[in-house]
């Protein structure tokens, strides 16, 4: 079950790149999200295969993987949707829903967890570090 | 007893005293308050015999099912003491001096009045056979009665309820649920013969029989004695006589009119105080309201016309004018779980009255209409085993509607199910709810003064807050007149779908849709959500069974369901192995046992029946399935909107009482459910006999075996608001139990809204009960095939999730807590307590973090 753990948190080879290569595409699962351990961050992807079906297209999501309602590192297993055109993932402990965008908590404005710029190169999700 | 001193600003208010703190004197002060507005100027006083406060009489019986005092009242001592009621609680009032204006009372207490309302009521009547007074023989109308026959049958085997008229009906399944024998004894030929012809008397009688009670009509009881074992004997005018333990008086009621009759107030021939439409006696200074009261030479037995009453009164003594002009007394019950309702002239004594029946002796319902002599208005009706034209047939008769053509259509079983009459066709005055009295004129203007919600209009009018037989009917002109003002009644899922959950269901199956994204590209808009993903993703599986994790499932999953495990509030899950029915083998205990001090999991046994593992990391829960389920274990789904346990006790394998194998059909059923996604998540139970220790009865699927078979309760639960099972079908054979709950489930799966667990679903069925045992038991809409094999296919598919995911390493690949790292979550951290670990709070972790 730790099939890609070998796929260690690499700098990108350009060595100045603040895009750092988190995983593979295949780790992800399409519609829904994965937790991955990022310069020892938790970091929340979510996947949108951009398949021509529900999404058009393809879309990688980075958020904090802790839910601040809860505390607990859980954001990655939250069910992601839409409300009101907004993309959000609903955490999975209270249900509040977070903008994949931005990280705003639609019910608690004082909410907002951090979110990276995402990109998927040569079948590599990579993150900006900011 | 709380006697407050009189008060002493006597000179300046005015004095109204109440005798008789039951439900209708009650309803007096409240009422009288409700007319004055504040301040009266009057200093009211209640005065009551019994010790409790006013209470709910009409559910009286609800107290041997587990109700107290302060559950049925009606008003407390706080209450009056916060509206300034003065209350002299267990103390009677002993004397009405007319010239003094003053009311004695037994402890000699004197209160001066002004103005008098007499409302102590009816007591149960005795006849006076030889023994009447023995120990044994008891009454049934007061909480203090109830505890009388509770005690007399805490260690007695058979009960006898002489009398068998409606209330002795209702004592007798009081007596029944409280394990006794019971025995009804009836001197007339018939059952409920005030209500009931002959005909349905007898159906009644049969009904009633073959649900355990005996009943001896055409029975008179000539003595009652005591034999050597300290025993009660009853003898009758032929027959054997009759063994019994307690007895319970119920031949009918008289008015508690002693303290009006010595006051020499006018009285009815045969008891009662005469009163006029503003409900005074002859005195006009003092009142009459309620089962004292004497109206036209009737006296009303039921609570609805005693509020009137008590309404008029107070009106009238506040100035007010308002008269009393008589009341319906059409009924509507269940007694021993057997319908019954009779309206109006039953027993078609109008002139010119022409009489039509419907009786079907395979299904037990008999139906009789009584009508005008040219057929256009209806007078009058019986119904026996089925309750559900009630309403119906009730408006036609309080307002007069001209009835259709061929009013027998009215009782006829027909193929389109149950005639309703259209909430159109009511005029605004019509009667909707008879004990709070509120007309559809009221509901419409309640909502055109802005209620929008059934839940508003019950606030606003209180319509419904008795005996809740309106709430059908209520719903129905609520629903029609939000409608017909524009308010579109939504019912839409949530953005992504304007449909219901079952127009959901209707769709995924004749539509043969097989994923969300085809739903949601044909029928709805967006990407979804947390409300429409997980309820299409139970549909879907409810319907086609095809495994929560498949590709194209797996994001439609609620956490829970994602990772087949319940998620714990620091991010750890729970680990439920399946244990059907509770039972367990030493080996595979020891396999929990081993797996728990393996994983160094918190072990707890659960509410239903088997053992909880806490405390697992993602990462760790396939490992852990793992270990289970090579040893033979199965995921317990605790996870699911689907099959939790069904709980059993050990029944007739082990226990002296028990009638069948429990634990077996325990087992039969978890086994045949296991998996099975729905609306909400359904328990079951199943008991080897009546003392019900596996408590059958509070769950959605309830089982109790008898000596022929199974009875079947429904739609019960505990949770946030318990609700009792409702009994459905009796003596069933195993074949004919499993066919009727496949039907039930699979009905409820296709018909109920999200998050609806079976016992709102049925509260929300038009018709509720009635109508659903139509659907299942007598097959009226013609589903019961197709529901059948709908069940079966999910039967024959069932897989056991945690075995496909241990199968496919595709699934597997999400059971990782990070995708690029072994690590585990640093954040979750616990300490030990009582030996075993639970998760470490804030201020504990902090520490435990720095010091690592
Ligand atoms: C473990 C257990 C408590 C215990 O330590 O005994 C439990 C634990 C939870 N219950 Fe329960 N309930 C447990 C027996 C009950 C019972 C008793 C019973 O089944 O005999 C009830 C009342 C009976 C009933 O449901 O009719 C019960 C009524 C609820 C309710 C309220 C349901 C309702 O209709 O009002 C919820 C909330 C819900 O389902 O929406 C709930 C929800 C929960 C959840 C799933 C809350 C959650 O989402 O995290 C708890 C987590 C379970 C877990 O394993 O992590 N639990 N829960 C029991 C597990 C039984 C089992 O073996 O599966
Ligand atoms: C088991 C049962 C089931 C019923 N079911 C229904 C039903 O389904 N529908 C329905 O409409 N009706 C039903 N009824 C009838 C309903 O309860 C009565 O119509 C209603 O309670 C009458 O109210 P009341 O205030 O006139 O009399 P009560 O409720 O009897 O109150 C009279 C009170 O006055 C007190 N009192 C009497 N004399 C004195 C005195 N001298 N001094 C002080 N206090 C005194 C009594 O102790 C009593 O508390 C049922 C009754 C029973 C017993
Ligand atoms: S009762 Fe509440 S706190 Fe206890 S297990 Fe059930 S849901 Fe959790
Ligand atoms: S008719 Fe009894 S509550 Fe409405």
């Amino acid at each position: 079950m730790t099939a890609n753990a070998q796929s260690h948190t690499q700098i990108h080879p350009s060595g100045t790149s603040p895009w750092v290569q988190v995983c593979s595409v295949d780790d992800l699962v399409p519609g829904s999200g994965v937790a991955a351990l990022v310069l020892g961050q938790q970091i929340a992807l979510f996947f949108l295969p951009g398949d021509g079906q529900l999404t058009q297209l393809q879309r990688v999501y980075a958020l904090a993987n802790q839910d601040p309602a809860s505390g607990a590192n859980v954001m990655a297993r939250g069910l992601l949707g839409d409300i009101n055109g907004e993309r959000v993932v609903a955490a999975p402990l209270y249900k509040h829903h977070f903008s994949l965008e931005t990280g705003r908590c639609l019910e608690d404005d004082t909410w907002q967890v951090p979110v990276w710029p995402a990109r998927i190169v040569d079948g590599q999700v990579e993150i900006e570090w900011v | 007893m709380t006697t407050q001193p009189t008060h002493p600003d006597t000179h300046t208010q005015r004095q109204l005293v109440i005798i008789g703190n039951g439900m209708v004197g009650h309803h007096a002060a409240m009422s009288f308050l409700e007319a004055c507005g504040e301040p009266t100027g009057w200093a009211i006083h209640i005065i009551g015999e019994e010790t409790y406060s006013a209470y709910d009489r009409v559910h009286l019986s609800e107290y041997f099912q587990g109700k107290t005092h302060a559950d049925l009242a009606l008003g407390t001592l706080e209450q009056y003491n916060q509206l300034g009621i003065h209350t002299h609680l267990g103390v009677a009032a002993r004397q009405i001096d007319r010239d003094g204006k003053t009311v004695v009372l037994a402890d000699d207490t004197r209160l001066p009045y002004d103005a008098l309302i007499l409302a102590t009521g009816s007591y149960p009547f005795v006849p006076p056979i030889p023994g009447h007074d023995l120990p044994s023989c008891l009454v049934y109308r007061t909480l203090d009665d109830l505890d009388a026959i509770r005690n007399a049958a805490s260690d007695g085997s058979v009960g006898v309820v002489i009398g068998g008229g409606l209330l002795g009906l209702e004592a007798a399944n009081a007596l029944k649920s409280l394990g006794l024998d019971t025995h009804v004894i009836e001197f007339a030929p018939q059952l409920m013969p005030v209500q009931l012809d002959a005909d349905a008397g007898t159906l009644l009688r049969d009904k009633i029989q073959a649900l355990g009670v005996q009943v001896h009509v055409n029975t008179a009881t000539q003595s009652i004695t005591t034999d050597e074992q300290g025993r009660t004997v009853l003898t009758f005018a032929d027959g054997e006589p009759l063994v019994t333990d307690v007895v319970v008086f119920s031949a009918g009621i008289r008015p508690q009119d002693a303290l009006a009759r010595d006051a020499g107030l006018t009285m009815g021939e045969r008891g009662g105080v005469a009163i006029n439409n503003q409900c005074q006696t002859s005195d006009p200074a003092i009142y009459a309201v309620g089962e004292v009261a004497l109206w036209n030479n009737a006296i009303f037995g039921l609570v609805a016309p005693g509020y009137r009453m008590a309404e008029t009164a107070a009106a009238h003594l506040a100035g007010g004018d308002a008269a009393f002009t008589g009341a319906d007394m059409s009924t509507k019950l269940k007694l021993l779980g057997v319908d019954v309702g009779a309206i109006g002239d039953a027993h078609a004594r109008s002139a010119g009255a022409v009489t039509y029946r419907y009786s079907n002796e395979r299904s037990g319902v008999y139906r009789k209409l009584v009508t005008s002599a040219d057929g256009s208005r209806l007078l009058g009706a019986i119904l026996v085993g089925d309750n559900s034209l009630y309403d119906t047939l009730l408006q036609y008769y309080l307002n007069d509607i001209t009835l259709p053509k061929e009013p027998d259509s009215l009782i006829l079983p027909s193929s389109e199910g149950v005639p309703q009459l259209g909430v159109d066709a009511l005029p605004d005055t019509a009667t909707l709810c008879s004990c709070l009295n509120v007309t559809k004129g009221d509901v419409v203007s309640a909502i055109d003064a802005g209620c929008c919600s059934l839940g508003e209009v019950k606030t606003e009018t209180r319509a419904s807050s008795g005996c809740g037989g309106c709430a059908a009917m209520l719903k129905q002109v609520v629903d029609a007149t939000l409608e017909a003002r524009g308010v579109e009644v939504d019912h839409s899922l949530c953005e992504h779908f304007s449909y219901t959950r079952q127009e959901l269901f209707h769709l995924v199956q004749v539509g043969q849709i097989k994923t969300f994204d085809a739903l949601i590209r044909e029928h709805g808009k967006g990407l979804g959500c947390d409300i429409c993903k997980p309820t299409v993703a139970s549909i879907l599986a409810s319907c086609w069974n095809e495994g929560v994790l498949e590709p194209a499932h797996v994001k439609l999953q609620d956490t829970n369901d994602t990772f087949l495990a319940n998620m714990q509030k620091d991010g750890t899950y729970s680990v439920v192995p399946r244990i059907a029915g509770g039972e367990i083998t030493a080996d595979k205990l020891i396999v929990i046992g081993e797996v728990a001090k393996e994983y160094d999991l918190y072990t707890k046994i659960t509410g239903g029946q088997r053992v909880d593992l806490f405390g697992a990391q993602l990462h760790q829960l396939p490992e852990i399935w793992k270990r289970l389920i090579d040893a033979g274990f199965e995921t317990g789904q605790a996870y699911g909107k689907s099959v939790r346990t069904v709980k059993s006790c050990v029944g007739s394998t082990w226990c002296r009482y028990g009638q069948q194998d429990s634990v077996g059909m325990a087992i039969l059923l978890e086994n045949r459910y296991k998996g099975l996604r729905a609306p909400h998540k359904l328990k079951f139970a199943v008991s080897g006999c009546t003392r019900e220790c596996a408590e059958a009865q509070s769950k959605d699927i309830g089982v109790i075996a008898t000596e022929h078979g199974w009875n079947l309760y429904v739609c019960g639960n505990g949770g946030m608001k318990p609700r009792h099972a409702d009994l459905f079908a009796t003596d069933l054979d195993d074949v004919t139990l499993i066919k009727t709950i496949d039907r039930l489930l699979m009905f409820y799966i296709k018909t109920a809204d999200r998050l609806q667990r079976t016992a709102r679903w049925m509260e929300n069925l038009e018709g509720g009960l009635d109508y659903l045992k139509d659907v299942i038991l007598n097959d009226s809409l013609q589903m019961n095939a197709e529901l059948e094999q709908q069940m079966a296919r999910i039967v024959d598919s069932y897989q056991c999730e945690w075995k496909a995911v241990l199968d496919d390493p595709e699934k597997l690949k999400r059971f990782r807590t990070f995708v690029n790292s072994n690590s585990a979550d640093s954040n979750v951290v616990f300490v030990k307590e009582r030996e075993q670990i639970r998760p470490a709070r804030e201020e504990e972790k902090a520490r435990l973090i720095a010091t690592a």
